[in-house]
């Protein structure tokens, strides 16, 4: 004991850290803040401390090689002693620290933090934000697969879309003409040299800014910050109803930290790594490219937008969100923290989360792709068959074969690009079915020149026979009345 | 010698030292920025855009649409099987071909040919083109991106080396009047 206590003092004589160290543990916090709201900055630099290991541990086996680079993750999922577990904690600690980081966001948001005197720290929060994003978009193209290759596909295409600039951003983005070698290893340059530089450095100014500025105070309805008096306040507050940052408020800091670890690893272990799945080779077009859980939403709004409406949205939206995110501290720097006190920044977040979580939802559903199998892999119901005629019977058959059910559900099997045509007799008359078939419209192709006159009629008929027992089919009243003049039976 | 002498010697140091420090700043930044930007510059050599041969005639029979490979003609060693390339062959009468970009004209997903129904369709976000690569329903703002071709000696050759982007469509300067040899 007394031989630790001596080395201690040999090496603070020379590096004379121990004073400032315990200066910065011990800084009085105030009471309030010991909280279990105040926990998810520092889970999320936890994570960030486990991404860089499992990075660097990752890195002993990866080849940042186009040709390679699946090879070795399948080395590493299947040939190295625990490679599997190692790949599942970096792909799910990715995914907790993105959580981490958008609940601090929100929670920093709700409780008022961002205002004077921390416009900064909440700027810097911002970046931190965009790096970690950009983390995780780029360790997703590491990760070589299909789904890296198109995802990549997708980032030209909606790169290439900036006015004038746009051919040359492709490019410098795919480090040349097509997706290939140079890609991949620009990706991992990003993925471990520049970005990693900018959070860690983004990291430190946060850090820094947390202490020197004192973490942010419980906010009470009624607590109105103003420029001239706030910090002499915080002061107060501080040296009357404070406690020491260290042992006294972060035991909550700790525990959840550790929490979130093992969740890590409870998921790593249960859940296995991230893909990869099919080899990046671009001949092989059987496939369904999908982005990472964070990024589906993104997925989702882009089949949503009208097109004409597409290309600004998606270079003008981005860009005005991260503006109004970072004038945020400027516009409302002074007034009331408390959330009880500020319903609209309530709603916002509620609005936001909202959004994204039905965007989620959807993309992870994709009912505007078509199932692309849909025509050759899920038959019609025996219900639509039976006791049908030949001739819609045929027309349940062009209904497969020309691949209507990959767009269109029956019984809710096949796609949902299209309505459901369960009941579609209800809604279209026969004649309205026809023009619907052969001009398209609505979204839908024409089929004019794909369907010959028989198997249009067959299909109609089918069609046709798509409604409820008790309820009748829908038709045209004023055509039954004119040709019913001629066709009506004789008395 | 004063001391001010001495303080404005020590000042003028400084400056002498920033101003080197400054000048090979900027001669080493140029080296750098045109490093970076070699991706933007390397497209206008020559070899970039070529004329490659997806095989004989033989393979696309008339009326028919039948996928296609080629490989880039810019390739480096450690590009493993992305440099091969994929594209859709539409022999419209045996006279006539049209050859699309596997890239939806949309978000660069991989269309798929139905010949059934004779539709293309994208997974990704349910575009569809008709089987002359106009745009039948969905996302897309155009049709499919079209290669420039040529027939020589019994080959289909056409002119490829960029993947084809809605901003950046140079696959797509045959449009509506293919060249023909």
């Amino acid at each position: 004991m007394r031989l630790i206590q001596k080395l201690g003092e040999w090496f603070d004589l020379r590096l004379q850290l121990g004073t400032p160290i315990r200066e910065t543990l011990e800084h009085r916090v105030p009471r309030e803040s010991a909280s279990w709201f105040y926990v998810f900055g520092s889970a999320a630099l936890m994570c960030f401390m486990l991404q860089i290991v499992t990075g660097i541990l990752l890195a002993l086996i990866y080849v940042p090689s186009a040709g390679e680079a699946w090879n070795s993750l399948q080395t590493l999922n299947h040939g190295i002693a625990l490679g599997w577990f190692i790949r599942a904690v970096h792909g799910w600690g990715s995914n907790f620290m993105v959580a981490l980081v958008l609940i601090h966001m929100v929670q920093v948001f709700l409780f008022g933090a961002y205002k004077f005197p921390r416009e900064l720290t909440w700027i810097v929060g911002i970046f931190l934000l965009l790096v970690t994003l950009g983390m995780a978009f780029t360790g997703q193209v590491l990760r070589f697969d299909q789904d890296a290759y198109w995802g990549l596909g997708i980032g030209a295409s909606i790169a290439s879309r900036v006015p004038v600039i746009g051919p040359w951003a492709v490019n410098l983005m795919l480090g040349g003409p097509i997706i290939a070698g140079a890609t991949l290893s620009r990706f991992f340059a990003l993925h471990v040299f520049v970005i990693p530089g900018l959070l860690i450095a983004f990291v430190g100014v946060h850090l820094l800014m947390v202490l020197k500025l004192g973490i942010n105070e419980w906010p009470m309805p009624g607590r109105i910050v103003r420029r001239a008096t706030y910090i002499q306040q915080y002061h107060e507050l501080t040296q009357k109803d404070g406690i020491p940052f260290v042992p006294a408020a972060v035991g909550k800091d700790i525990v959840f930290s550790g929490i979130i670890l093992l969740s890590i690893a409870a998921c790593a272990l249960y859940f296995g790594p991230f893909g990869p799945s099919g080899q990046p080779d671009p001949t092989i077009i059987q496939t369904a490219p999908r982005p990472d859980f964070f990024f589906l939403w993104l997925y989702a709004l882009l089949s949503f937008l009208p097109p004409s409406a597409e290309t600004p949205i998606l270079l003008i939206g981005p860009a005005i969100g991260i503006i109004v995110l970072l004038a945020l501290p400027f516009v409302a720097g002074e007034g009331e923290k408390s959330w009880k006190r500020r319903p609209i920044a309530v709603l916002t977040v509620l609005l936001v989360a909202v959004s994204l979580g039905t965007l989620t939802h959807l993309a992870e559903h994709t009912p505007w792709s078509p199932v692309m199998d849909a025509w050759s892999s899920q038959p019609i119901p025996a219900e639509f068959l039976e006791g049908r005629t030949a001739l819609e019977r045929h027309g349940a058959l062009v209904f497969q074969a020309k691949q209507c059910h990959n767009c269109h559900s029956l019984d809710d099997k096949g796609g949902q690009r299209g309505p459901a045509l369960d009941q579609v007799a209800l809604r279209l008359t026969e004649d309205q079915l026809i023009r619907q078939v052969i001009q398209g419209g609505g979204n839908m192709p024409a089929y004019g020149k794909n369907l010959s006159p028989a198997e249009t009629t067959a299909l109609v008929a089918f069609l046709e026979t798509l409604h409820p027992a008790n309820q009748k089919p829908a038709s045209n009243a004023s055509q039954a009345a004119s040709l019913g003049a001629s066709e009506a039976p004789p008395r | 010698m004063s001391s001010e002498n001495g303080i404005s010697r020590r000042a003028a140091l400084v400056k002498l030292g920033l101003f080197l420090n400054g000048i090979v700043g900027v001669a080493l930044a140029i080296p750098i920025v045109r490093y970076l930007l070699s991706p933007v510059t390397r497209g206008k050599k020559i070899g970039y855009e070529s004329w490659l041969s997806l095989g004989g005639l033989d393979q696309f029979p008339s009326g028919q649409t039948r996928l296609a490979t080629y490989k880039n003609p810019v390739v480096d060693a450690w590009d493993g099987e992305t440099d091969d390339i994929a594209c859709w062959v539409r022999n419209v009468d045996g006279q006539k071909f049209q050859v699309f970009a596997i890239n939806c004209a949309h978000l660069g997903c991989p269309v798929r040919w139905f010949p059934q129904s004779n539709l293309f369709m994208c997974p990704c976000h349910g575009g569809a083109y008709y089987q002359d690569g106009s745009r039948a329903s969905g996302p897309p703002e155009r049709g499919l991106f079209q290669y420039h071709y040529k027939i020589e000696d019994g080959k289909l050759l056409i002119r490829a080396g960029e993947m084809p982007t809605p901003g950046q469509p140079v696959a797509n300067k045959a449009r509506g009047k293919p060249t023909c040899a």
